[in-house]
């Protein structure tokens, strides 16, 4: 009930709103009981332990679902009030929205072509234009300086780290209105980590950020509200600041927040 | 309480040991074996055919002109028309099992689904079955007549025929690799295009196309060794005649052809039959030459940058 009433507090300037919101796997239900709403130029984290739904729920919002077979969800999700399961266009949809994956994963092709796909698959064919957005995304996402020497070696080859950060190029060249970030730190040094938290705050200005994230802190460092998952339910939602004042309905939240979950 | 296997010494060795040792040397005389096996073949076919190379033909010939004429009173080991054969009937078979091949298999690795996919390889596994005499039986009685019908021309057994045959009998063994190479791109590739909106065409064009380029190119290559090599479809269906090809229509003479037609009728050690191992000698350095530039691709050789 408190997620519904918080879900209406933000809806007028919502970018996402999702509602009686369950995700399927055939007859397997992974996540149910969401209601929650994401305001514009926020950055709205999930936190939870393994198995809990999260990824689950990040590939409902760019509608991943309909390319994995027996993969489905109840309720609804409103992207800009549209509802997106109505979206015919799933391809124009997906473009608004820039992904980063848990695994990273460099596209076979040179490191310029790995972040000048997004920009060629919307249309802009000037090498100037196109050379603009490399360098602009590698820079943001922390990795111009390692690479700007190698932009056409293979971005699969790539260390583990620098694909990461390769695949947060990519989904900052898609110029998102929405960025879901999958635990996008898990292969980062601290170092590079803090960098990028840096730039997705500069960046929320600009977009709404979605993070999903193993690490508390990272929620706590840098986004303005979260949810709690907890197998397969979404226990609570509320001001990031306030949750780990203890201000939580559910006691089990504040038990993961402050790390005494077992 | 002390378990019943007895703690070992470091060199202690049982019967696992034992066993794996077996199995290693085991293994390692097969694969000797085989390799020994390939290499006295080599040394075979050099040995009956190079005292020809060195003593009898002088290489311009062998590689320059046209007439081969083994039986005549002044014998002729001209190879080039028998060269221009193979090469004209070959190219002729690529240029069509090339595009059908990697068309098949993109529908069938990228868009055909669950049954249609199944379906679709069981039928090109059988295609690939069919054995080359019936593929030259199919040249000689229907391809045959349909040329002479349509082009209005006096023979119908020439390059168009050969080629035409030999491409729809490449064409399966290469949509089966070209396929298993588009399958070994990891899904991860495809779902992270997806995922940027990119449309399964885009996907494919843009990131599978690419990420395969090496198992595609093994799989044109092996496909062009199969058109060297190929013997028994060709004789049948390209006319056997000894000439430079002027066009499409004419009928031509294939090296191995040549040597599965000739060999038969020649005395062991004579000229002719040692003339017809230097073909051998040829054909075996080009298949290899092409095998092993595949090998080469496939082990990504042209990646390293
Ligand atoms: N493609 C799929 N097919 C079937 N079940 C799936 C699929 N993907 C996920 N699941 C199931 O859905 C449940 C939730 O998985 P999900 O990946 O959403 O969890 P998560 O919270 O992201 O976990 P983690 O923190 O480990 O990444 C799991 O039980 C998982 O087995
Ligand atoms: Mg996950």
């Amino acid at each position: 009930m408190v997620a519904a009433v918080l879900a209406e507090s933000v809806a007028g300037d919502a970018k996402i709103v999702v509602k009686k919101f369950s995700v399927h796997y055939g007859a397997y239900t992974a996540l149910s009981g969401v209601n929650l709403a994401v305001a514009r130029n926020e950055i709205f984290s999930i936190v939870g332990p393994a198995n809990a739904g999260k990824t689950s729920f990040l590939r409902v919002l760019n509608r991943m679902d309909a390319l994995t077979s027996g993969m489905r969800y109840e309720g609804t999700v409103r992207f800009d009030g549209h509802d997106i399961r109505k979206w015919r266009n799933l391809y124009a949809l997906r473009r608004r929205i820039g992904v980063v994956f848990p695994l990273p994963v460099g596209l076979p092709l040179s490191v310029f072509d790995n972040v000048a796909m997004a920009p060629r698959l919307r249309g802009v064919r000037h090498r100037d234009e196109l050379e603009e957005i490399v360098e602009r995304c590698l820079r943001r996402a922390a990795l111009w300086g390692e690479v700007k020497d190698r932009l056409t070696a293979l971005g699969s080859l790539l260390s583990g780290g620098q694909q990461q950060r390769l695949t947060i190029a990519r989904a900052l060249s898609q110029d998102p209105e929405l960025l879901l970030l999958d635990e996008f730190s898990i292969a980062i040094d601290p170092v590079t980590t803090m960098k990028i938290e840096d730039v997705l705050l500069e960046l929320k200005k600009e977009m709404t950020i979605i993070m999903v994230t193993n690490l508390v802190q990272q929620a706590r460092r840098i986004s303005d509200r979260m949810a709690f998952f907890h197998k397969g339910r979404c226990v609570e939602v509320g001001e990031t600041a306030a949750m780990f004042d203890g201000d939580v309905r559910d006691e089990q939240t504040l038990d993961y927040l402050r790390g005494r979950f077992g | 309480m002390r378990s019943t296997t007895q703690t070992q010494a470091p060199d202690a060795r049982g019967v696992a040991w034992y066993l794996d040792k077996a199995m290693a040397y085991l293994v390692f005389g097969a694969g000797v074996s085989a390799i020994l096996l390939i290499v006295g073949i080599f040394v075979f076919i050099t040995k009956e055919g190079v005292g020809f190379v060195w003593d009898t033909v002088d290489l311009g010939q062998f590689f320059g002109s046209p007439a081969w004429r083994p039986t005549s009173d002044t014998p002729q080991y001209g190879a080039l028309a028998l060269i221009a054969g193979t090469a004209s009937v070959t190219g002729l078979a690529m240029l069509i099992a090339v595009p059908f091949s990697l068309g098949a298999a993109i529908y069938i690795a990228e868009f055909a689904g669950g049954t249609q996919r199944e379906a679709l390889k069981i039928l090109i596994e059988l295609l690939a079955a069919i054995p080359s005499v019936v593929w030259g039986f199919i040249g000689l009685s229907v391809l045959n007549p349909l040329i002479i019908e349509w082009f209005d021309v006096p023979v119908g057994l020439g390059i168009l025929n050969a080629g035409v045959i030999l491409g729809l009998m490449a064409a399966p063994i290469m949509t089966t690799i070209a396929e298993d190479a588009l399958r070994a791109v990891p899904d991860g590739y495809r779902e992270a295009a997806e995922a940027m909106g990119a449309t399964r065409w885009q996907v494919t064009w843009r990131v599978v196309l690419p990420g395969a380029k090496n198992g595609l190119t093994a799989a044109i290559l092996l496909g062009v060794g199969r058109g060297f090599g190929e013997t028994m479809a060709v004789l049948m269906a390209s006319g056997h005649a000894v000439q430079l090809p002027d066009g499409v229509f004419d009928s031509v003479r294939a090296l191995t052809a040549t040597i599965a037609a000739e060999l038969g009728e020649t005395a062991v050690g004579s000229d002719h039959y040692q003339a017809l191992f230097t073909l051998g000698i040829l054909l075996f350095v080009v298949t290899f030459a092409i095998n092993l530039t595949a090998d080469l691709v496939v082990r990504g050789i042209s990646n390293k940058d």
